[in-house]
């Protein structure tokens, strides 16, 4: 009836330090996910399908993996954009080199490809940190595009310079290319940010999240309780950019199905992400998936809105959409740092007193 | 060694009561042409509780960043356990069994009290980043199990009622605890304590002083303090060392330091000549 714990005694430690100690978030919880698995495939479109979820999860792993990296483990990161390019491009690479793997070791594997490569760039996060980090990360970003632009292998030497995904299945139902079911591609990437937000939370509730919080709350002092600084930070760009690289992957093969590098994997996508961590939570794993929400939904709320209902001209409605968007960063960066998520924290623990004021 | 279940068997290599657990010889540390700590050598033994004095900037905390690896010293050796031992990181030190905490209190803010405590026991910590992901199974049981580590300190601390407070909100005092706390976590051999009772009032530092005798006589854990409040310090140590402007000029049990005349001018001061 109420929400509240009264009643609800733990007795164990594993009951105490679950993920969802109250029996109400837990009910509400599997609810949201039997839903999303049982109901909305059959209900999906084309429209929900392109516009609203598949954008949804893409971007949701992608701040999952930033908020791993930055809202976890301290270290600013500006290249979201660029290892989601190398996650395409591996992911391209790959389904164009072997067409008979299935599509789940394909993007399994653009993810430890990008997670390679974030290990590399994250190697100058050992002597910098703060601004100076996020300009190296930005050089990350300009480089990795830069370099998908300059040389013809990356693109199979293609005369257009773009990658474009070919036909491939899993268990026999088409997820990319054009004979993809909106319920097939719905339920693929469903799947893998199940598991992955899932997996983020393990991380972050044990050993390594705390050896990574340790080292975003204080350094020195996690390096005298024992903490590797080495480790421990490329242990973080190495598991934030596998999943951003996994983001990249299913941006291109399930969601635009094809990709010029420039356009796509620019500045922009990596201050999206950004935006994305920002507002949902810095530090948060329900943040991310919040903020993604959040960035996703807006426009097309706007268009469907201003557009749709009042007839308005689509740029009005654009730039009303930026300008909201940059009050509310500056508003959760004044007021709120740690995002929706934490005004959802304080909301539920108005609720376990109320109606009570005390 | 401590925290564990009475009865358990002792850390091999936990030497007697009484051994010389840890031995700074002749140890000269510059900064540029700033003279921090010049040829100073001391020992702290097995079970006792050794007390670093001095004026401010005699260089003390010095003396324990170059215990802990925070800093490395250019001359002289430092034996732990018997070994010399080489020029090590802090994290690896951390391993070998030294714990501290920090004249200002170095927590991580953003974590609860139970979660502070925690990062303790990251040394002792094994199971990797698959087993972690996957959570059920060995790494719940390994958590736990630390878990139950980290709840008796909790108990024998007193701090119950904060355990899942983020620390930045807790007072002062309360903070200085779960600092202790984090390094109890470590089960260190030799625990230093930079300043313990800085900024206290008369019944924290009763409370703090209480905790120091605990954990040294229930564990057993070599405790090394800095201390400015001399009642505290002739009470609580064993032995006392006693610094001034980088040099070692006195050592020896509370009474004796006290009596001491180069101590007595160090604090009340007399003409440098």
């Amino acid at each position: 009836m109420f929400y509240r714990e009264a009643g609800e005694f733990k007795t164990s430690y594993k009951a105490d330090q679950a993920t969802f100690p109250i029996r109400f978030d837990r009910i509400f919880f599997w609810s949201v996910t039997a839903f999303a698995f049982l109901v909305v495939p059959f209900l999906i479109n084309d429209y929900w399908e392109k516009a609203v979820f598949i954008p949804f999860m893409v971007f949701a792993l992608a701040a999952l993996g930033l908020n791993i990296l930055t809202g976890y483990c301290g270290q600013v990161s500006l290249g979201t954009g660029g290892f989601m390019a190398v996650g395409a491009y591996a992911c391209y690479k790959l389904m164009t080199a072997f067409p008979d793997l299935n599509m789940v070791p394909i993007i399994f594997l653009s993810g430890a490809v990008t997670a390679a490569v974030g290990i590399l760039f994250g190697l100058p996060s050992l002597r910098i940190k703060g601004f100076y980090l996020a300009v190296a990360t930005l050089a990350a970003q300009f480089f990795l595009v830069w370099l998908f632009n300059k040389v013809p292998w990356f693109y199979n030497y293609s005369a257009t310079g773009q990658i474009t995904a070919p036909e491939r299945t899993v268990f026999g139902f088409a997820v990319t290319g054009a004979a993809a079911q909106p319920a097939t591609t719905y339920l693929f990437c469903l799947a893998f940010l199940f598991v992955f937000a899932w997996v983020a939370r393990n991380l972050v509730r044990g050993r390594i999240g705390r050896s990574w919080m340790a080292i975003r709350d204080m350094d020195i002092a996690a390096e005298i309780i024992g903490v590797n600084p080495l480790r421990t930070k490329l242990s973080a760009f190495a598991v934030s950019s596998f999943y951003i690289g996994m983001a990249g992957a299913l941006f291109f093969a399930l969601w635009q199905g094809a990709a010029e590098v420039t356009e796509a994997f620019g500045i922009n996508q990596s201050f999206m992400v950004l935006f994305m961590i920002i507002i949902g939570g810095l530090g948060s794993i329900f943040g991310s998936l919040v903020g993604a929400a959040f960035m996703v939904l807006l426009p097309v709320l706007f268009k469907n809105i201003f557009v749709g209902a009042f007839g308005w001209p689509t740029d009005l409605s654009q730039y009303l959409q930026l300008m909201l968007v940059g009050g509310l960063i500056i508003f959760f960066l004044i007021v709120e740092p740690h995002g929706i998520a934490a005004l959802w924290r304080t909301t539920k623990e108005k609720l376990r007193l109320w109606p009570f004021p005390h | 060694m401590a925290f564990v279940d009475p009865g358990q068997i002792r850390d091999a290599d936990a030497g007697q009561k009484g051994d010389v657990l840890l031995r700074v010889e002749d140890v000269s540390l510059s900064f540029g042409g700033v003279k921090a700590i010049t040829a100073i050598s001391f020992d702290i033994k097995q079970g006792e509780i050794r007390a670093i004095i001095g004026p401010n900037g005699a260089g003390k905390t010095s003396m324990l960043n170059v215990i802990n690896g925070f800093y490395h010293p250019q001359e002289g050796e430092i034996w732990f356990r018997g070994k010399k031992r080489k020029a090590l990181k802090p994290h690896q030190i951390a391993n070998e069994g030294i714990a501290r905490t920090f004249q200002n209190i170095a927590l991580f803010k953003g974590m609860s009290t139970l979660d502070n405590i925690m990062t303790g026991r990251l040394t002792k910590m094994k199971k990797n980043m698959f087993w972690q992901a996957i959570w059920r199974g060995p790494a719940e049981r390994e958590e736990i199990e630390h878990r139950e580590v980290v709840e008796r300190i909790i108990d024998f601390l007193e701090i119950q009622h904060i355990r899942k407070t983020s620390v930045g909100r807790l007072p002062y005092g309360l903070q200085k605890r779960v600092e202790l706390g984090r390094a109890l976590a470590a089960e260190p051999a030799l625990l230093l304590l930079d300043e313990p009772m800085a900024g206290m009032n008369v019944e924290e530092k009763e409370d703090m002083s209480r905790f120091i005798i605990d954990v040294n006589q229930q564990f057993g854990t070599t405790i090394a303090l800095i201390e400015h409040d001399m009642g505290v310090v002739m009470d609580l140590s064993d032995r006392v060392v006693v610094l001034d402007y980088g040099k070692k000029i006195g050592d020896g049990p509370p009474d004796e330091v006290r009596r001491n005349q180069d101590v007595i001018d160090a604090y009340l001061g007399v003409a440098h000549d």
